[in-house]
């Protein structure tokens, strides 16, 4: 064996640039996200495409849907695949990292703020939650056909939402991540994601509910339902839908607490 | 100044969070009162603990599981916050300055926790980034150290493709990639066959060699003894020794420490064992009668009639030489691990 090791460094070395660090986590998490492509796109699109061949296709093949249906549906499907893989990017790593692999540890020692370790994973989140919507999109126009309604002239409205949406769900993620014990985890699926679909406007518009008024209001905690409405608002506009003014405020307000309470819990499980 | 020190360090884990469970509770309290029983459920891991640690020293944290080495370690490295009293490494506060502190300082981990989505070479190249290193230098740097602890040619292998002696030596060129000046190393060797073990008690003496300041637990008093300058030997969170391990065993009690398991209580057997010639000091713990005899164990003899004329049947017998375990064990009535 060599031994020749170098004599140690007596200078204190320099400052590092925060910002080359978050880029070297980030191309660390984009690095691994790429490798895993397939699998990524897999888990957070196979839920919403399934749902765009039963009923963007097959009900209303079988006439037991209207064809506004799939006017109605599109925009959703959008908002759940941005939302589940915003949170699944951040929040499934955090249980591992944090439960039992201890892998982020060689991030927590980099010499820069821990809180900057935990907005990277909220921001490669958030640009997951992005190409996941980028891709679906495509997909399920192509299974739906031709979708009345349908109109891209908004796109400006359309990235906000997209943005705004993946940033507080991937927000969400890190305290959801962070919070919940690894043994729980399955627990998270049942009893908050899935909730969160079914009473997030998702496979109805909220102004539909105008029928069950105290679900019309008990649905506003949810944040599915400003991603939903937004999506709406800016895709098919000819839809009742929430106003898009609304769905802004009320997302940066949701990306705002859940933003605070996934860096304290990152904190919390990071500084023992 | 000192590569590290530490005053009146005190560490409680609230009941709440006490180390591995996890729950949403109410903020860590206040540190109790000096000398106050700990409320139910709270972990006292360290009390107050003083440390020097020189530039350029070879130190051992040496005690059992759960003494507070792993804790120690952690407020060294920022990863854990003091309840109270102050530590620094290289002059910077390590709750006041954590930022400064990581840079002056390489961690290698009790359990390799490499990123398993990376290859080793990647592990390193992007390690050497979070510390503001540019790619080519990290990969020139990442090569060399791979070379220097023999796992050059595992540059390009999947981590999980590696024996965990290779691990460990992976996790030690990631703990130097950005040239530390103080390495901390927690239990490198636990979970590691002997001749990985001797391999890295090599490579950790070559550091040393070229002046690195290195701070590494251990329960293991093989370990501690070959490799440090000085040892601190801590138990439940006090320290109870700390000297080089020349003047640690010269301060252990004289004579070979005799361990014999009886059938029964030792009491009655520890009384008798006391009036025979050779017997420095006996002593019982339960069933554990444990004898320092300056003769040997030629009093084995007479130590199994004493204990059979007390009434006991002899389960076992086990003899160590003068050594950090009989000292430690004279202080603290237990044995290292």
């Amino acid at each position: 064996m060599t031994t020749a090791f170098p004599s140690r460094v007596a200078a204190a070395p320099n400052d590092v640039s925060v910002w080359f660090v978050f880029l070297a986590l980030l191309r660390r998490d984009m690095h691994v996200a790429r490798k895993e492509i397939v699998f990524f796109l897999v888990r957070t699109t196979m839920q919403p495409l399934l749902f765009v061949i039963v009923f963007g296709y097959l009900l209303p093949k079988m006439n037991f849907v209207g064809s506004g249906y799939q006017t109605a549906l599109l925009p959703d499907i959008l908002a759940v695949s941005l939302s589940l893989s915003a949170i699944q990017s951040v929040a499934l790593p955090m249980v591992q990292d944090f439960g039992w692999t201890k892998e982020i540890e060689d991030r927590l020692l980099a010499p820069v703020p821990t809180q900057l370790i935990a907005a990277e994973k909220i921001v490669a989140g958030m640009i997951q939650g992005v190409i996941a919507a980028l891709f679906v999109l495509p997909i399920a126009r192509l299974v739906m056909g031709p979708i009345p309604g349908l109109t891209l002239t908004h796109l400006g409205e359309v990235a906000a939402i997209v943005l705004l949406g993946s940033l507080a769900f991937s927000a969400l993620g890190m305290w959801l991540g962070t919070a919940i014990a690894p043994q729980q985890i399955g627990l998270m699926f049942s009893v908050i994601i899935a909730p969160m679909l079914f009473f997030g406007c998702a496979y109805y518009p909220w102004r539909g509910l105008d029928v069950v008024p105290v679900m019309k209001y008990l649905v506003l905690v949810n944040p599915m339902v400003y991603v939903a409405e937004g999506m709406r608002g800016a895709l098919t506009p000819d839809v009742p839908h929430m106003s898009l003014a609304v769905v802004g405020v009320a997302l940066l307000v949701i990306a705002g607490v859940f933003w605070t309470l996934g860096m304290r819990s990152f904190f919390k499980r990071a500084i023992g | 100044m000192p590569a590290i020190q530490t005053r009146g360090l005190r560490k409680v884990y609230p009941a709440s969070t006490a180390k591995t469970a996890r729950a949403a509770g109410p903020p860590p309290p206040g540190a109790p009162p000096p000398g106050a029983p700990p409320p139910r459920g709270e972990v006292i891991a360290l009390k107050a603990l003083d440390l020097d640690v020189a530039e350029g020293e070879f130190f051992g944290l040496l005690g059992p599981n759960g003494a507070g080495k792993t804790t120690t370690i952690g407020i060294l490295t920022t990863r854990v916050r003091a309840t109270a009293g102050t530590a620094h490494v290289g002059s910077q506060d390590v709750t006041g300055n954590a930022v400064k502190v990581r840079q002056l300082i390489g961690v290698v981990p009790q359990r390799p926790n490499p990123d398993r989505s990376l290859n080793v070479l990647e592990n390193l190249i992007f390690h050497a980034a979070y510390f503001g290193i540019p790619r080519s230098t990290a990969h020139e740097r990442a090569m060399r150290l791979l070379e220097q602890v023999d796992i050059a040619d595992k540059a390009h292998a999947k981590v999980d493709a590696m024996s965990g002696g290779q691990q460990q030596r992976l996790m030690i060129v990631r703990a130097l990639i950005h040239e530390p000046r103080v390495l901390f190393l927690d239990e490198p060797t636990v979970g590691l066959d002997p001749q990985a073990r001797l391999s890295l008690w090599e490579i950790l003496r070559a550091l040393h060699a070229k002046g690195r300041t290195i701070v590494m637990t251990t329960h293991y008093m093989e370990e501690a003894d070959k490799l440090c300058d000085r040892i601190a030997i801590i138990d439940r969170g006090e320290l109870l020794e700390l000297d080089t391990p020349e003047a640690l065993k010269q301060r252990a009690p004289g004579g070979t420490l005799i361990e014999i398991t009886l059938g029964g209580p030792a009491d009655s057997a520890a009384g008798r064992a006391r009036l025979l010639e050779g017997v420095l000091r006996a002593e019982a713990q339960g069933p554990m009668l444990r004898v320092f005899s300056d003769r040997g164990g030629r009093v084995i003899s007479q130590l199994i009639q004493a204990a059979e004329e007390a009434g006991a049947n002899v389960h076992n017998i086990s003899l160590t030489e003068p050594s950090l375990e009989t000292l430690f064990v004279a202080r603290t009535g237990r044995k290292l691990d």
